[in-house]
């Protein structure tokens, strides 16, 4: 158990970067409490591997360093760190039995047979294999092998922290929801930090308590999935979580003012320090509605989407798409009607960056 | 109701008749003389299976066989492991990679007399490079024409030097194809290098490690030309091998029946012992 800092950490996969674009991370500084469920979330290719693992010590960054409870392990290799990883495709040893895969990490460290058999016992019991513990490995389904790579991981009672690459992608859909209730309880039980890497939003938001959201080798946000969904800090979060993501529309500012294709819009608050010019308007679908003669901004409907629960419609405004979610009757395409936004879940971007803060004008 | 007949044995037909003339009928042939006497004119007797019994009493046979299983014994011991070590040690990537590969590959490009005929020359005591180095340089004696040992160490080592790399390039494809996370999963769960080999490296290899032994097992049980171009079977009659023997008993004395009979327990046995290897290497596979 353990505190995990990462200090001014950059890594490049050339020996000699050069600019800002060398670099797969940017300068990361966070800390991951102790006990704490976090999903670490963004596309492929924005650095999260990387960064998992340099935390697990397979990797060693090229600047900055690696705190654990304060003491200094960025020179460590992974076995002195006292971790655990679980990779995307089930790493088991095919010709050991489900009983020596989950006792080898122990064994390794050269445990007694007692405690061995004592913790696989338990770990087996909260994974539900028990009844496989004689089988040999290499004959279990995707799911089960993907347990079993958990089972290694946690098997260790002193383990600091256990990185989850991905470990969803092989598994079945139907297996997927049951394998991540299944981690999410294990989290509860076993109390370890917990990292959890994906590009799926859905594993993020379910599993974790914290979601770290990268892009480009920089961490754009740290929030729990509320303060993710309602407050991006960045037009991408708003983009790549929520579905449809965010709409986000250019403006232009004046005098404090934020106007859409000349018609101005209310934002939540006050947009200090924003100086007059470009800028974007930031609203959730979720947050649109659409009225048929209203006062709202003139748009006309391109299309409606019928997903079950809610409809989509997308709507054209001022040359721009914008989403909304509506229940019940919607107006159908080609309708011309206007568009309201909720005041307090209209925010300002400038550059990409949340530019609003919540003021009197949001209820 | 579906009709049933056994019309579909038909689409079977070509794959019977290409079996048939490139195997069974060349093989009956030899059936044929195996169980007859022939004194020329194309005149036969029966002779029932005392071409066999002869050849299985015969110590002549037995010492050749010794000899052979000897040889092949060598030969698995030493590239299996060889080959094995030697992939292990070539990079995984990088620019040496393809170097490493046409170098290994090459000693199996060489027509198999040419290498008989190159370690001749090799270790002729008076010109050739290893031989003149060992007995003139090193003041060793070293004449495989006189001393059995000196001819048997170098049948055996022109052998490794021919066909380990059969067994370093399987072995090799079967390292590259072992995802890294393995590595790294070994890596964080504190395992040893040898661990790491014999938990990793090894089963995953094993499939191709079958093939590399089989087919090491059948070539150097069956092979001829190289010790017949090197030694010609000597000195005396030191490394005559199975297959030597035979075609100085076929070709040589002009004993048809015996060879015959001689070439369908060679057979024999090099198919049993095939199985049998395939067998033990695949036993593990099924069992749960």
């Amino acid at each position: 158990m353990a505190q995990i800092k990462l200090s001014n950490l950059r890594h490049s996969y050339r020996p000699d970067p050069q600019s800002d674009a060398d670099y797969a991370l940017k300068k990361i500084d966070l800390t991951w409490e102790d006990g704490g469920a976090y999903a670490l979330l963004g596309p492929s290719g924005c650095g999260k591997s990387t960064l998992l693992n340099i935390i697990s010590g397979l990797l060693v960054p090229s600047e900055g360093k690696i705190l654990f409870n304060d003491q200094d392990v960025t020179a460590l290799p992974p076995a002195k760190r006292n971790i655990a990883q679980v990779f995307q495709f089930p790493v088991i040893y095919d010709t050991m039995t489900v009983y020596d895969n989950l006792a080898f990490p122990l064994r390794n460290r050269g445990r007694d047979e007692d405690i061995v058999k004592r913790r696989v016992t338990s770990i087996a019991e909260m994974l539900e294999v028990t009844e496989m513990l004689t089988t040999r490995a290499a004959n279990l389904s995707p799911d089960n092998k993907q347990k079993i790579s958990m089972g290694r991981g946690l098997v260790r009672e002193d383990v600091n922290v256990v990185m989850f690459d991905e470990p969803l992608t092989v598994i079945d859909p139907h297996l997927k929801w049951k394998l991540r209730s299944k981690l999410k309880e294990l989290h509860q039980r076993v109390k370890a930090t917990m990292i959890y890497v994906t590009h799926d939003q859905t594993e993020a938001l379910t599993f974790a308590d914290q979601v770290v959201v990268m892009q480009d080798g920089e961490v754009v946000q740290i929030g729990t999935p509320v303060e993710l969904f309602e407050r991006p800090a960045h037009t991408f979060v708003g983009h790549f979580i929520g579905s449809p993501g965010m709409n986000v529309l250019p403006c232009e500012v004046k005098a404090g003012g934020a106007f859409f294709g000349g018609d101005q819009v209310p934002l939540e608050g006050p947009a200090s320090g924003v100086a007059d010019g470009k800028a974007e308007i930031g609203i959730r679908p979720e947050f649109v509605s659409v009225s048929a003669n209203g006062s709202g901004i003139p748009a006309q409907i391109r299309k409606v989407a019928d997903i079950g629960r809610h409809k989509v419609v997308e709507a054209v405004a001022h040359g721009s798409r914008i989403h909304a979610i509506l229940e019940g009757e919607v107006p159908s395409a080609g309708e011309a009607v206007s568009l309201e936004f909720k005041q307090s879940q209209t925010r300002l971007y400038k550059d990409g960056w949340l530019a609003s803060s919540p003021g009197e004008g949001g209820q | 109701m579906k009709t049933q007949n056994q019309r579909a044995w038909w689409f079977v037909t070509p794959v019977l008749l290409l079996v048939a003339f490139n195997a069974l009928i060349p093989m009956m042939t030899v059936v044929n003389y195996s169980v007859q006497e022939t004194f020329g004119d194309n005149l036969f007797f029966w002779q029932g299976l005392d071409w066999f019994e002869q050849v299985l009493k015969s110590e002549r046979f037995h010492n050749a066989l010794g000899r052979q299983l000897f040889f092949t014994f060598m030969i698995l011991i030493i590239e299996v492991p060889l080959g094995i070590a030697i992939a292990l040690a070539m990079p995984k990537k990088g620019p040496w990679v393809p170097f490493c590969l046409v170098t290994m590959a090459l000693p199996m490009l060489i027509p198999w007399n040419v290498v008989g005929a190159m370690w001749n020359i090799f270790t002729l005591p008076d010109i050739g490079l290893l031989g003149y180095f060992m007995n003139h340089t090193l003041g060793l004696s070293y004449d495989m024409t006189q001393d059995p040992v000196a001819a048997w160490v170098t049948i055996i080592i022109m052998d490794v030097w021919h066909w380990t790399s059969l067994v370093v390039l399987l072995a090799y494809a079967g390292l590259v194809s072992i995802p890294n996370a393995y590595y790294q999963a070994a890596e964080i769960d504190g395992a040893s290098n040898w661990a790491i080999f014999r938990f990793i490296q090894l089963p995953k290899m094993k499939t191709v490690l079958t093939i590399a032994v089989l087919l090491r097992f059948m070539d150097s049980f069956n092979i001829y030309t190289e010790p017949f171009v090197l030694t010609g079977g000597g000195p005396g009659n030191s490394t005559t091998l199975l297959s030597i023997d035979l075609v100085k008993i076929a070709l040589g004395q002009f004993d048809l029946g015996p060879a015959a009979a001689m070439s369908l327990i060679y057979f024999a046995i090099t198919l049993f012992a095939s199985w049998l290897f395939y067998t033990l290497m695949t036993l593990n596979d099924n069992k749960s």
